[in-house]
């Protein structure tokens, strides 16, 4: 077994920072029941600011997706699926009778803290760096709140906190809990999951993990489980990973995300022949036509 | 103030009741009817509630009227230079100031967007080569730091405030700095194509090879407008018109062309789309024509319309690509 074992450390106290333990997030929805005790452990924890009151009318979700003052988001996914050996009744909401199969899955979304990361790449100002641990975050005080980091995540996660609200005009994002973790304390949103649903661990540790819990739910009829972990496109994985069941679209994520740096070579080309392309077309405007 | 055993109560309340109330988590009551996720509300493919995959640009109109400003103040040092070199004395002198403006504007635009203003000057704080964001703010610090000066001794030269060595040292000062201001204003103009080229708006990373060329030539076809309307009506500035003009129709066609469905949709529908459309047709055929018939003026200011109108395009669209779930889902699989 590799590390601490696939057990989680969720209660345990650790000291990761200090050894530059690579360290993650394996979200579980499977065993998540929605109680969104993840949501509220990180805002108080983390002093989040609430970000209004919306009653959306999906499902139980009234957060919507993650953002600035949003660090842990839980989705509540309504589908016409069967939810692996589900007996699917006849007692149907809609028409009345007849199959109608019917699966409500709950998935706690968080920033992914991407190994080759798109905010840190593009953040002019060097305020978002890598951790010990390999979480990204970003730091308040160097912040001066351009918004490149906003358009350059694939995850669409960090966004910069609009006024009124307290600290506003920088980027924000999920922390990993950093002031948390270097006190060897779990992240706030791990140690309050009541499922472990949440799990936080060494990355490896995790890893196996997951692996060891999809062969286990495709057992039990779960066929479409899988992990969301992309690691062959150029992200180069993720350090907050997901189980998910079915396409990774309908929890609202990119199915092959990229990071933009792999953009920079062919536009940078384009701008510079513009460039040398400007400077002779003046050049022989000048000489011509004088 | 939370503490160990607040998260313990968290937890706890959780196990016990299955859900946990909080400030900004409220749950509504329920039940509440079946709603299948999808990726608009309207149905469609898969997605989470219509919800945003990537975020929309943050950008308000300081960065539009940036990349304008910034596009026709480096083009402008651009052709300072070439008409330097081939002793158009006036029109040097004019292009300089008009880049030299550029320079003062193009700064405060940027502040002026900044989440948090007063913490401008962390942008110098590292270089960065794969940002294209620190890479602009070395190039317009390194544009700045060569126009102002640049104009200074140039002023000092063709008034001949000094006279034998000083002067001598001023207007290869001049010259120098002239240089300077080339060398980082054809980067200026260029660079914000790369800026919103190389990021994860699929509307914005799709055109990343077009949009340096659309940005670059619309900057050196408004100087150009520019210069021609402060009154150097010259062949070689009008040559310039006929070559951007021409330049922004081969990019109109291509844009039309090359389309790429749901990914990019925002380029070809919505308010962003008639922008965009708007924009390419103003600083392409029709100052093209109006250029052909002579109407310089009226070609000019067509020119400088579009691109100043293209420019809060691609930021429009950037904010429907950005919003749109579909484009991201549609561009991966391309």
């Amino acid at each position: 077994m590799i590390g601490e074992g696939t057990k989680s450390t969720n209660q345990r106290r650790h000291s990761y920072v200090q050894e530059h333990v690579e360290v993650g997030f394996f979200t579980d929805p499977t065993v998540c029941i929605g109680c969104k005790a993840c949501e509220v452990a990180c805002k108080e924890w983390n002093h989040v600011p609430d970000d209004g009151f919306v009653w959306s009318g999906n499902s139980y979700d009234n957060t919507g997706h993650l953002g600035a003052s949003t660090w842990r988001h839980v989705m509540f996914v309504e589908q016409d699926r069967q939810k692996g050996n589900q007996i699917v009744g006849s007692h149907s909401l809609g028409n009345g009778d007849g199959e109608d199969p019917f699966r409500w899955i709950f998935l706690s979304d968080v920033c992914k803290h991407c190994e080759d990361a798109g905010c840190l790449e593009a953040c002019p100002t060097g305020a978002i760096v890598r951790t010990e641990v390999g979480s990204v975050l970003v730091q308040n005080d160097v912040c001066n709140g351009c918004g490149y980091c906003v358009v350059s995540c694939p995850f669409g996660v960090i966004d910069r906190r609009p006024k009124p609200l307290p600290d506003a005009g920088g980027a924000f994002k999920c922390t990993f809990c950093y002031d948390r973790q270097k006190s060897g304390l779990v992240p706030a949103c791990a140690k309050v999951c009541p499922t472990e649903s949440i799990v936080f661990g060494r990355l490896d540790d995790l890893r196996a993990r997951a692996t060891h819990r999809v062969q286990e739910l495709h057992e039990h009829g779960y066929d479409d489980a899988q992990l969301y972990d992309p690691r062959e496109t150029s992200v180069g994985g993720i350090h907050a990973f997901f189980l998910i069941l079915g396409e990774p679209e309908a929890y609202g994520l990119p199915p092959k995300p990229q990071v933009p740096t792999i953009y920079l070579k062919s536009a940078w080309t384009a701008a510079f022949a513009t460039a040398i392309a400007a400077i002779i077309a003046t050049l022989l405007a000048f000489a011509f036509f004088s | 103030m939370p503490d160990e055993s607040r998260l313990d109560q968290l937890r706890e309340e959780a196990w016990q009741k299955g859900a946990v109330t909080g400030r900004g988590v409220d749950i509504a009551g329920g039940p509440i009817p079946r709603k299948l996720a999808t990726a608009s509300p309207s149905g469609g493919g898969p997605g989470y509630y219509g919800q945003p995959v990537v975020k929309p640009p943050v950008w308000t109109w300081e960065i539009p009227v940036y990349f304008f400003v910034g596009g026709f103040g480096g083009m402008s040092a651009v052709i300072a230079l070439a008409a330097a070199i081939f002793h158009h004395v006036d029109l040097v002198h004019t292009a300089m100031w008009v880049a030299a403006i550029a320079a003062i504007l193009s700064p405060l635009l940027l502040i002026l967007d900044l989440g948090r203003p007063h913490l401008f000057i962390n942008m110098l704080r590292v270089f960065k080569p794969q940002s294209a964001m620190s890479m602009g703010a070395w190039i317009l610090t390194g544009f700045g730091a060569c126009v102002v000066p640049g104009l200074i001794a140039l002023e000092l030269h063709v008034h001949q405030v000094f006279g034998g060595t000083v002067d001598q040292l001023l207007r290869v000062a001049a010259g120098v700095l002239m240089f300077g201001s080339a060398f980082f204003g054809m980067l200026l103009a260029t660079y914000t194509g790369v800026l919103i080229g190389a990021t994860a708006i699929p509307a914005w990373f799709l055109h990343r090879t077009l949009l340096p060329i659309h940005f670059g030539t619309a900057g050196l076809g408004s100087a150009a407008a520019l210069l021609e309307l402060l009154g150097h009506r010259i062949a070689a500035l009008n040559f310039i018109g006929f070559y951007a003009a021409g330049i922004e129709t081969v990019l109109l066609i291509w844009l039309s062309l090359d389309k790429h469905g749901a990914a990019d949709r925002a380029i070809h529908e919505h308010r962003s789309g008639w922008l965009i459309r708007i924009g390419e047709i103003f600083n392409g055929p029709l100052a093209l024509i109006l250029r052909f018939f002579g109407l310089v003026p009226f070609a000019a200011i067509s020119f400088l319309i579009g691109a100043l109108v293209s420019r809060f395009g691609w930021i429009a669209v950037g904010k429907v690509s950005g919003s749109d779930p579909e484009s991201v889902f549609a561009a991966e699989r391309y």
